[in-house]
C-alpha cells in the first residue's frame, strides 16, 4: 500500500540549525575562550576562518538516574569458548570492560576525550564581534560584502536584450550560416557551373546528344532548386548566435592602502595589552578591507629602537627594553617615503602603547607626527591600552585638537575596543 | 505466483520509477505473508537530512533543544570523517508510516530499506500490542508539530534560556514520565488543544487546593489523622506526571512543557521495550521478502548480492572477546529468533518437541504473527528463546556480585543452563530492572514542602553519582527541596541525597 513517494531533498535543509544555535548558545563560554585563543594564535589577515572547539565530555552530559557499580547483577553474553557453569573469572581491572556490560562501558568511556566540533566562519566572526561588544547593526555593516561596481568583461551567450551586441551576434550568425550551408553551397556552385556549361554546349549538340543534355539539365535544375530550398532553411539569425555584453561585479573601490601597525613592546606591554592592541589592529584591518581591495600591512615594533618585523614577531617576540616612541615614528616616516608614494597609496596608521615613554621623547613624537607623518596619512589613530595619563598622552592631546585626521582614545579591556574603535573612526575626515 | 520472466532492472542508481516498481513487487509479496501495515509514504532525503532526523530522535519534527544540536554535531562529525555509515533507514510510527530513503543508497539498498522499514517495522507498529496500547500513529506528527510550536512560543514569551533550563530538567526525568500500567487515552489534536486550557485552569486550582488550608490546620490539629495523612497516599512512579499535577509553583506554560516531554517519552516507551523484537521482525521480513522475490525471478543476482552483503553486516554478532563487542546485537538476536521459530514449526527436533510442544507442526506464519502481536522483548525471550539458539550464540551468563572477589559463570548453553540462561536474558531486557526503581514517596505538606523520592534497591544495586545532579533538576521542577532515599532489601535507608530549594 504505497501512498506516495516524496522527494524531500530540496525541502527542509539545515533543519538542525536551530538546535545547533541553541547548542552554541549553551557553550558560549567555551566557544568564547576558543575564539580568544584563536585570535591570539592567528594572523590579522586570516581571522575569518572557522575554529575547532573542544568541550570536555562531562560538561555535555545530561544526567539521569542510573545504576551505579556494585550490588549483584547477571549479564548474558555471546561467544562462550571455554567456560562451564561455576567457573570463576577474575574481575576485569579498571571499571570493568568486557564482563560488566553496557551501562558501565559508556560511563567509563565518557570524560575520557573531549567533544570537538568546528565553528563556521560566520559563527566565528559572530563570537569575535560579540566579544568586542559590537552593536548588531554595525556588525552587519562590518562583515557584509562591500558594494560592487559592475564593468564590462567580454561577451557571453546569455543576457538581457539591452545588452545585446548586434555586431557580434551578426558575425556569429554569418559564421554559422557559412558552416551549415557550406556543403550545399559548394555543390550548388558546381551544379550552376555545370548548368552553364550544358547551356553553352546544348545549341551545338546533335539531336541524340540534345536529348541526353536536356535530361541532364532537368536533373541539375531540379537539384539546384532543392539545394536552394535547403539553403533558405538555414536561419538567418538563430538564438545561439546572440552575444551579449557581459558585465561582472568587482568590489569598489579598488584603490591601494597601507596600514601601519605601530606597537610599543617595552617591558610594561604584557600579553594582555598586546592582545588588546591586536584586537584593535584586527578591527582596523577588517574595516579597511571593506574599502580597499588591496591592503598592505607594515608592522613596526619598538622599545628604545624601532624595527620593521613580521606579524608573528610583532605580537610574539619577547625582546624588550626601555621606550623611545619617536624611533618608531621616524621609521614609519622613512618607510613611507621609500615605499609608499602618497599619491598612490592611502596611508593609515594605528599606534598602540601603554603611554609610558621616555619623557624627553614625547614632545618629539608630537612634532614628528605633526610635521611629517600626519600630512601623509589619511588617518592616524592612537590607542592607549592603559589608564594612566603620562606625557605622551598629554602631548598627543595637543595634536588631537587641531589635526582632523588624528584621533586618540583609551581602551583597557576587550569590550572597550570596539566602542573606542568606533569613536575613533566616526570623526570627521575619517572614511565613513 | 509463477516465476517472472523478466527480473526488475537492477542498475545501481535508483529512479523514482524503479522505486515504484520495486515497491509494487515488495508490497504484493508482503501481502502473501499477511503483513498488515499503515499506508506507506516513502521520502527521499539527503545524508544531511538523515542526520537531522537522527538528531531529533528520529522524528520528522521536534521542538528545539541544545541536546539535539549536540547529537547532530556529533553525528555529522563522525559521518564526515567516515567513522560511521549512517543507518540505512529511519521509519516513523505514524499513519501514514513515513520511511526515509537516503539519496546516496543504491537501488538494491532502497529495496532493502523498503522491505525492512515500510513492511517490517510498519507492520510491527501496527500490530504489536504495546504500540497499539501506547501510541497513536495517526496523531503523533500533529502532536509534535503542536509541541514544537508551543515551545517556540514559550521561548518567545519567556526567553530561550528559561525554556531551555526547564527542558533540561524535564529531560533529566523523562524516563520517569511514563505510566507503566495505565495507558494513555487517544485524543485527536483538536481535543488536546481544547483540553489544554481547561487543564491549565484545573491544575492550578488543584494545586492551590492542595496547599491552601494546610499551615493553619496543621497547628490546630497536629495529631489528628488528617494531619498525618501521606501525600501521595500511594507511591507514584510517574515523576513527571506527579510534578505536572502537583508542583506548587509551576506556571501553566511550565506544566504544559512537562506534559509535552512526558507525552513524548510515552511515545517512545514501547520502542525501548521491543528493540529485539522490532528490529528482528524487520530484518526477518526484508530477508524473507527479498528472497521470495528472487525465487519468483524478480531480482537479478547483482541486486541480490548487494543487499545480502548489508544484511550480513546487520546481523553480525561479535563475540564477547572481540574488540568491537558492545552487548548482544538486537538485529542478530531478533532475526535469529524469528528464523528459529519458523524452523521449530516446520522442522522440529526432539528437543523442540520437548520445549515447544505447542509450536511444533503449527503453521509458522501464524505463530510468528502471534509472537509479534503479543509480546515485548522480555516476554518474547522468556517464551521463545530455544536451546538451539543459545548454543548457536554460545550464550553464557556471568554473575557479578560486588561482595565476591571473582565473577562467576552462572550458566552456559548446556542442559542444566538453558532455563537459567533464558531467564537471565529475559530479565536483562526488562526495563523495570534496567532502570533504577524510583518513586515519589512523600511530600512534606505541613513544613518546607519538600519532596521525597525513594529508590528501592534491586539486588543491592546502588544509584550512581549522577543522582545528585538529577535531583537538582527535580528541585527546579518541584520548586522546593528534594530528598532521595535509597532503600535496601531490608527496608532501611542505605543512602540519602538532598538538594535545597532552588533560589528564586
Amino acid at each position: 500500500m504505497l501512498q506516495q513517494i516524496i522527494d524531500r531533498r530540496l525541502a527542509g535543509k539545515n533543519k538542525s540549525i536551530g538546535n545547533r544555535e541553541r547548542f552554541l548558545r549553551r557553550y558560549k563560554e567555551q566557544i568564547r575562550k576558543a575564539v580568544r585563543r584563536a585570535v591570539d594564535g592567528r594572523g590579522i589577515r586570516d581571522l575569518e576562518r572557522g575554529e575547532e572547539i573542544r568541550i570536555p565530555k562531562k560538561d555535555l552530559n545530561e544526567p539521569s538516574f542510573h545504576h551505579g557499580t556494585g550490588g549483584q547483577r547477571e549479564m548474558v553474553h555471546p561467544g562462550n569458548q571455554e567456560y562451564v557453569a561455576g567457573d570463576h573469572i577474575q574481575r576485569p581491572q579498571g571499571g570493568g570492560a568486557g564482563g560488566s556490560g553496557k551501562g558501565q562501558a559508556s560511563d567509563s568511556g565518557q570524560g575520557e576525550d573531549d567533544f570537538t566540533f568546528a565553528l563556521s566562519k560566520e559563527e566565528f566572526m559572530q563570537v569575535f564581534f560579540e566579544d568586542l561588544a559590537l552593536p548588531h547593526l554595525v556588525r552587519t555593516q562590518l562583515t557584509e560584502v562591500p558594494e560592487y561596481k559592475t564593468h564590462r568583461a567580454g561577451f557571453s551567450s546569455d543576457g538581457t536584450p539591452n545588452n545585446l551586441h548586434v555586431v557580434r551576434s551578426m558575425r556569429g550568425a554569418l559564421g554559422r550560416r557559412i558552416a551549415l550551408g557550406g556543403e550545399s553551397r559548394r555543390e550548388l556552385h558546381q551544379l550552376e557551373d555545370r548548368l552553364a556549361t550544358l547551356q553553352a554546349v546544348w545549341p551545338e549538340a546533335s539531336a541524340a546528344q540534345a536529348d541526353e543534355l536536356r535530361a541532364e539539365m532537368a536533373a541539375v535544375e531540379a537539384r539546384i532548386a532543392e539545394l536552394r530550398v535547403h539553403l533558405a532553411k538555414v536561419p538567418f539569425l538563430d538564438p545561439i548566435d546572440l552575444r551579449f555584453r557581459s558585465r561582472v561585479k568587482t568590489p569598489v573601490p579598488s584603490a591601494k592602502a597601507v596600514m601601519f601597525c605601530v606597537m610599543d613592546v617595552s617591558g610594561s606591554m604584557d600579553q594582555a595589552r598586546k592582545d588588546l592592541s591586536k584586537r584593535f589592529f584586527i578591527l582596523l584591518y577588517m574595516f579597511l578591507t571593506r574599502h580597499y581591495e588591496k591592503i598592505e600591512l607594515v608592522f613596526i615594533r619598538h622599545h628604545t629602537q624601532a624595527q620593521e618585523v613580521s606579524e608573528d614577531d610583532f605580537f610574539h617576540a619577547k625582546e624588550t627594553g626601555g621606550t623611545v616612541v619617536s624611533s618608531a615614528l621616524e621609521l614609519m616616516h622613512k618607510i613611507i617615503s621609500e615605499r609608499y608614494d602618497t599619491a598612490q597609496w592611502n596611508i593609515y596608521g594605528a599606534q598602540a602603547s601603554d603611554g609610558d615613554n621616555w619623557h624627553h621623547d614625547s614632545g618629539r613624537c608630537r612634532e614628528l607626527l605633526a610635521a611629517k607623518i600626519l600630512p601623509a596619512c589619511r588617518y592616524f589613530a592612537y590607542v592607549q591600552v592603559a589608564a594612566e595619563e603620562q606625557n605622551l598622552w598629554d602631548e598627543y592631546t595637543k595634536l588631537a585638537a587641531s589635526v582632523p585626521q588624528f584621533a586618540m582614545k583609551k581602551a583597557t579591556s576587550a569590550d572597550q575596543i570596539y566602542p573606542v574603535f568606533r569613536e575613533l573612526f566616526k570623526k570627521e575626515g575619517a572614511p565613513a | 505466483m509463477t516465476a517472472s520472466a523478466h527480473p526488475l532492472p537492477g542498475p545501481s542508481d535508483w529512479t523514482f520509477e524503479l522505486i515504484e516498481q520495486y515497491h509494487d513487487v515488495i508490497a504484493t509479496t508482503a501481502r502473501r505473508f499477511e503483513l498488515d501495515t499503515y499506508p506507506n509514504q516513502l521520502e527521499i532525503i539527503t545524508a544531511e537530512q538523515m542526520m537531522d532526523a537522527y538528531a531529533s530522535v528520529g522524528m520528522p519534527v521536534n521542538y528545539r533543544h541544545w541536546s539535539f544540536g549536540k547529537e547532530f554535531i556529533a553525528t555529522e562529525k563522525n559521518y564526515r570523517r567516515g567513522h560511521m555509515g549512517l543507518a540505512y533507514e529511519i521509519v516513523i510510527n505514524s499513519n501514514p508510516c513515513i520511511s526515509y530513503l537516503m539519496e546516496e543508497n543504491t537501488l538494491a539498498m532502497q529495496a532493502l530499506v523498503i522491505a525492512h522499514a515500510a513492511y517490517g517495522h510498519n507492520s510491527f507498529f501496527k500490530g504489536n500490542y504495546l504500540f497499539r496500547m501506547w501510541t497513536d500513529a495517526s496523531a503523533i506528527i500533529d502532536y509534535l508539530v503542536y509541541a514544537r510550536n508551543y515551545i517556540a512560543e514559550c521561548e518567545q514569551r519567556h526567553g530561550i534560556d528559561k525554556v531551555e533550563e526547564f527542558l533540561d530538567s524535564c529531560h533529566a526525568l523523562q524516563h520517569y514520565g511514563v505510566d507503566r500500567y495505565r495507558r494513555p487515552s487517544k485524543k485527536p489534536l483538536s481535543e488536546e488543544l481544547r483540553l489544554r486550557r481547561e487543564r491549565e485552569e484545573y491544575a492550578q486550582r488543584q494545586v492551590n487546593d492542595l496547599w491552601r488550608t494546610l499551615p493553619k490546620k496543621a497547628e490546630e490539629a497536629a495529631d489528628s489523622p488528617q494531619a498525618v495523612r501521606r501525600f501521595p497516599e500511594e507511591p507514584e512512579e510517574n515523576l513527571l506526571y506527579f510534578i505536572e499535577k502537583h508542583a506548587p509553583l509551576l506556571e501553566p506554560w511550565q506544566r504544559e512543557i512537562v506534559r509535552i516531554v512526558r507525552k513524548t517519552a510515552q511515545y517512545f516507551y514501547p520502542q525501548r521495550q521491543t528493540q529485539v523484537m522490532n528490529e528482528g521482525w524487520a530484518t526477518f521480513w526484508h530477508h524473507r521478502l527479498l528472497n521470495t522475490m528472487y525465487d519468483d525471478g524478480w531480482l537479478t543476482d547483482g541486486v541480490m548480492m548487494e543487499w545480502l552483503k548489508s544484511h550480513t553486516n546487520v546481523v553480525y554478532q561479535p563475540k564477547v572477546t572481540d574488540r568491537g563487542y558492545s552487548g548482544l546485537n538486537p538485529y542478530a538476536l531478533g532475526f535469529a529468533m524469528y528464523t528459529d521459530l519458523q524452523r521449530i514449526c516446520e522442522r522440529p527436533t526432539d528437543e523442540d518437541r520437548e520445549w515447544f510442544p505447542n509450536l511444533v507442526g503449527q503453521p509458522w506464519l501464524r505463530v510468528l504473527h502471534e509472537a509479534m502481536h503479543n509480546y515485548k522483548d522480555e516476554s518474547f525471550i522468556g517464551q521463545y528463546l530455544s536451546p538451539k539458539l543459545m548454543r548457536d550464540f554460545r550464550l553464557f551468563a556471568i554473575q557479578d556480585d560486588s561482595t565476591q572477589k571473582d565473577l562467576v559463570v552462572s550458566a552456559i548453553h548446556d542442559e542444566s543452563g538453558y532455563r537459567k540462561l533464558r531467564e537471565a536474558l529475559s530479565r536483562q531486557y526488562d526495563l523495570g530492572q534496567r532502570e533504577p526503581n524510583i518513586q515519589v514517596w512523600n511530600v512534606n505538606l505541613r513544613g518546607d514542602r519538600s519532596l521525597t523520592l525513594r529508590h528501592t534497591q534491586h539486588n543491592r544495586r546502588p544509584l550512581d553519582d549522577s543522582a545528585q545532579e538529577v535531583l537538582k533538576h527535580a528541585a527546579r521542577l518541584w520548586g522546593f527541596g528534594v530528598h532521595l532515599e535509597s532503600v535496601d532489601a531490608q527496608g532501611s535507608v542505605a543512602k540519602r541525597w538532598a538538594v535545597p530549594a532552588p533560589s528564586a
